[in-house]
């Protein structure tokens, strides 16, 4: 470091507000390309989309939700120096976004199994909508999943920190960043989820 | 560097967010049921709009910011949903 | 440094740090550090670059084979185009110029996160380091061009992946240097610096991060969907599984008419610097240049389809990217017409670096209009994909931002190094790059207009004499090149010591000593005037 180090909160969390955005257009782009074909095959997008679980989209929905409450609950709790509500609350974050990728991973399964994935030739012979609809929900809940891989290893890392008193009372802007980040993560499935099970 | 008090929010605010989040979910799932043809995907993005902007304002705590982050949100949500249409200028007349 | 008495603290270059040698540099997080880690692996690329134009030119100078067959031709102009355009013209002047002076101009110690500025650079060098292994490994190097066009770029035998990865990687380091700048700029200023109190390049470099933010993930998205469709057969841009390949290049000129702007901005920021420095007067519509920045980078934003005017969209997407394409070009020339009212009954300063803003004026407005050729319809049919378009992007991509490059890098060698280069062998080395861009590219455009394609390794007798001009041409652009780089670094042993303030300026960086302490200002300045104080 050469500069004096100073800290500057504002700072830390426009910068993270500004990463967010690259994140928005970088899903915008695969927003693009599902108007697109979906404009161009209406018919399959509609019949292959009722192929698809709502019930556990729901599920994985409400899971999401709460668990962006309670991040941004535990912000709440920091500031009121409870350290242990604090660990309780993110705790139950992780735990539930364990239980989205759980339940991705079965949802994954189910399709596999009945050959359907990118580049299955079973999947070719039901036509180009079916290719491109399947093609896009993998690629899309894909990326989605490995957002909330990496928003569970930077939840984690902010565990640690708390557990060390890194963050407290005084300095708790990695905690809202995690937070700002994970609501990310949800609100590109308050998209995704009625793009995909709902439209029908 | 100032580092400013910041805003408290009350837990109970965040439950009552949630509520209305898990409802407006449920709402969405049920109306989607009944077929109303093109209506299904205004309404569904349209609740899909509404629900993001609960989770902006309160969770990400828009509310509480400075106002350039709003505006900045709101601008990035424009340009989003221009390249869209723009694209689709191509996709609609072709 | 025995002529400013009033350094206590070493300059950036004397500096002792934790380490030593190289990793004094390679580890250090000042931002005037990093930004020469930037110049030193630009310039690097750049040489590299420049060096496969002039075997493409060479090859060019007769129709048949003459030192390289079609396929190592292809060859050539990807790597060249992936080069140039991902490492040497986007990150050019924000990373090197933008690094080490806008902390400066603003009155700050450094960027708003330092280590984040040198994990950028971490991060271009590890994607350059990507793009270099795709020549080697695998089945023979990528043969698509930059642009990495849909369905070729999946089918392809040649070694796509690290390539379009590297490009994404370069992408990404690109977005940390225009969050970290924008950050910089709206939470660093020195006070009493309000936005209109901010000088020009800072400003151009504010609307380039913007560009930077929110297009390059488009590109982002993009590549990866190429890697999807070659590992995954997932059929978003392949025509048999549904896909439509015009897609991609809706998604991928989303990303890259934009990062035009990510080249032209800056450029144009720092020659806005040059001009009232050496024209020693105030900008002319200082306000009107600001918003012809953001004007510029906002509306650039939505012009991307006038890449595919002949690729077979419909009518109503023609009119409109045509019209927004002409509307682009209203700030352009706002731009244009202050510079000139700038020098308008200014005491105008002849050196090196106000000759690069001329000779850069000069070559912009050619690309410009040379765009809005290419920008209407019915002309664009006849030129596309033609030698026409080369020399108009090169006018603009190199004759814009290249020009800038030097302009800035003369205008700002004092500051940066602490010493005077020689002028004459400056002069000289510029009227020879000039004579040489306008030998090697102006044929282009007659060669264009005949029907001449481009990114052909061979062509018709009629051609010959054109090419011929024009690979003469490039000979003479090298060999300017050449003196300007050399003249450059043996002025680093051989220059005299510049003073804090060899041309005038007004611009907070010629307040502090060439070249600047560790920590820039002993004390943040208190701005009260506007940024270009002559009276």
């Amino acid at each position: 470091m050469t500069a004096e180090t100073h800290r500057d909160d504002l700072a830390s969390k426009t910068g993270m507000w500004l990463f967010l955005f690259t994140e928005m257009l970088f899903f915008a782009g695969l927003f693009v390309v599902y108007s697109v074909y979906r404009f161009r095959n209406p018919e399959a997008f509609h019949l292959a989309a009722k192929e698809l679980s709502v019930p556990i989209g729901t599920i994985n929905t409400i899971i999401l939700l709460i668990s962006s409450t309670t991040i941004a609950m535990s912000i709440t709790a920091i500031q009121k120096r409870n350290k242990k509500f604090t660990l309780l609350l993110i705790g139950i974050t992780i735990i539930l976004g364990i239980a989205f990728l759980v339940n991705k991973y079965f949802e994954w399964g189910e399709h596999i199994k009945e050959h359907i994935y990118p580049g299955s030739p079973i999947l070719a012979l039901r036509g180009q909508g079916d290719v491109l609809f399947y093609g896009l929900y993998f690629f899309m809940t894909g990326l989605h999943a490995l957002h909330i891989i990496i928003g569970l290893v930077f939840i984690g890392f902010i565990i640690v920190k708390i557990v060390k008193n890194k963050i407290d009372s005084e300095n708790f802007v990695l905690l809202e960043n995690s937070g700002l980040y994970w609501h990310l993560v949800d609100l590109i499935w308050i998209f995704l989820f009625p793009l995909f099970y709902l439209i029908t | 560097m100032e580092n400013e008090k910041n805003h408290i929010i009350p837990y109970r605010n965040f439950l009552l967010v949630l509520t209305g989040l898990i409802c407006l979910t449920l709402i969405s799932v049920s109306v989607t049921q009944i077929s109303l043809g093109t209506l299904t995907v205004a309404i569904a993005l349209l609740i899909a709009v509404i629900k993001s902007s609960l989770v902006l304002r309160v969770f990400m705590h828009l509310k509480f910011e400075n106002k350039i982050f709003s505006f900045a949100v709101i601008a990035v949500f424009l340009i989003i949903s221009l390249v869209i249409f723009i694209t689709l200028l191509d996709y609609l007349y072709r | 440094m025995s002529n400013q008495k009033d350094i206590v603290e070493p300059s950036y270059l004397e500096y002792k740090g934790k380490y030593k040698g190289i990793f004094s540099w390679i580890l250090s997080t000042d931002h005037k550090r990093i930004a020469l880690l930037y110049l030193f692996s630009i310039l690097s690329f750049f040489v590299i670059g420049a060096t496969l134009g002039l075997l493409m030119k060479f090859e060019l100078i007769a129709p048949g084979k003459t030192i390289m067959d079609a396929q190592t031709y292809n060859a050539f102009f990807t790597l060249h185009g992936i080069v140039m355009i991902f490492a040497v013209v986007i990150p050019g002047l924000p990373a090197v110029f933008g690094n080490f002076l806008l902390p400066i101009m603003i009155g700050a110690k450094d960027v708003a996160f330092p280590k984040l500025n040198l994990f950028s650079w971490y991060l271009y060098v590890a994607g350059v380091s990507l793009v270099i292994v795709s020549q080697f490994a695998g089945d023979g190097p990528p043969d698509t061009g930059w642009t990495f066009y849909a369905p070729y770029s999946f089918r392809t035998a040649g070694t796509m992946l690290p390539a379009v990865f590297g490009a994404f990687v370069l992408g990404f380091s690109s977005i940390l240097t225009g969050l970290n700048f924008l950050v910089t700029m709206h939470r660093m200023r020195a006070p009493g610096m309000t936005w209109l109190k901010m000088p020009l390049f800072p400003w151009t470099l504010y609307a380039t991060g913007w560009v930077q933010l929110l297009a390059t993930p488009v590109i982002g998205i993009t590549l990866l969907m190429i890697v999807a469709e070659r590992t995954l057969h997932i059929g978003f841009f392949d025509p048999s599984l549904g896909g439509d390949p015009l897609l991609y290049q809706h998604l991928f000129w989303t990303y890259s008419h934009p990062a035009v702007y990510i080249m032209i901005l800056p450029a144009m920021g720092a020659i806005s610097e040059i001009i009232t420095t050496f024209s020693h007067k105030t900008i002319f519509g200082y306000k009107f240049m600001v918003a012809s920045v953001l004007a510029i980078a906002f509306v650039g934003y939505f012009v991307w389809g006038h890449h595919m005017f002949t690729s077979g969209m419909s009518g109503t997407a023609l009119y409109t990217f045509s019209l927004l394409t002409f509307l682009v070009a209203v700030p352009s020339s706002i731009k244009v017409f202050n510079w000139i009212s700038t020098m308008h009954q200014g005491s105008i300063d002849l050196q090196t670096p106000f000759y690069w803003a001329m000779a850069f004026i000069f070559v912009f407005m050619i690309g410009g209009f040379s765009g809005l050729v290419l920008g209407s319809l019915a002309a664009n049919v006849h030129l596309h994909n033609t030698h026409y378009v080369v020399a108009h992007f090169h006018f603009i991509v190199f004759g814009g931002t290249g020009f800038a490059f030097f302009g800035a890098m003369h205008y700002w060698y004092p500051k940066i190094t602490g010493k005077m280069y020689d002028t004459k062998w400056a002069n000289i080395g510029l009227v020879l790059f000039f004579v040489g861009f306008i030998t090697l590219y102006g044929p282009m455009f007659y060669l264009g207009f005949k029907g001449m394609p481009r990114r052909y390794f061979d062509y018709d007798e009629v051609f010959h004499a054109g090419n011929i001009i024009s690979t003469m041409g490039s000979w003479i652009l090298y060999s300017g090149l050449a003196i300007i780089i050399i003249n450059l670094f043996a002025s680093l042993k051989g220059g005299a010591k510049a003073p804090a303030d060899p041309w005038g300026g007004k611009t907070l960086e010629w307040t502090i000593p060439s070249p600047p302490p560790v920590e820039n200002f002993d004390e943040i300045p208190l701005i009260t005037k506007g940024p270009y104080d002559y009276k």
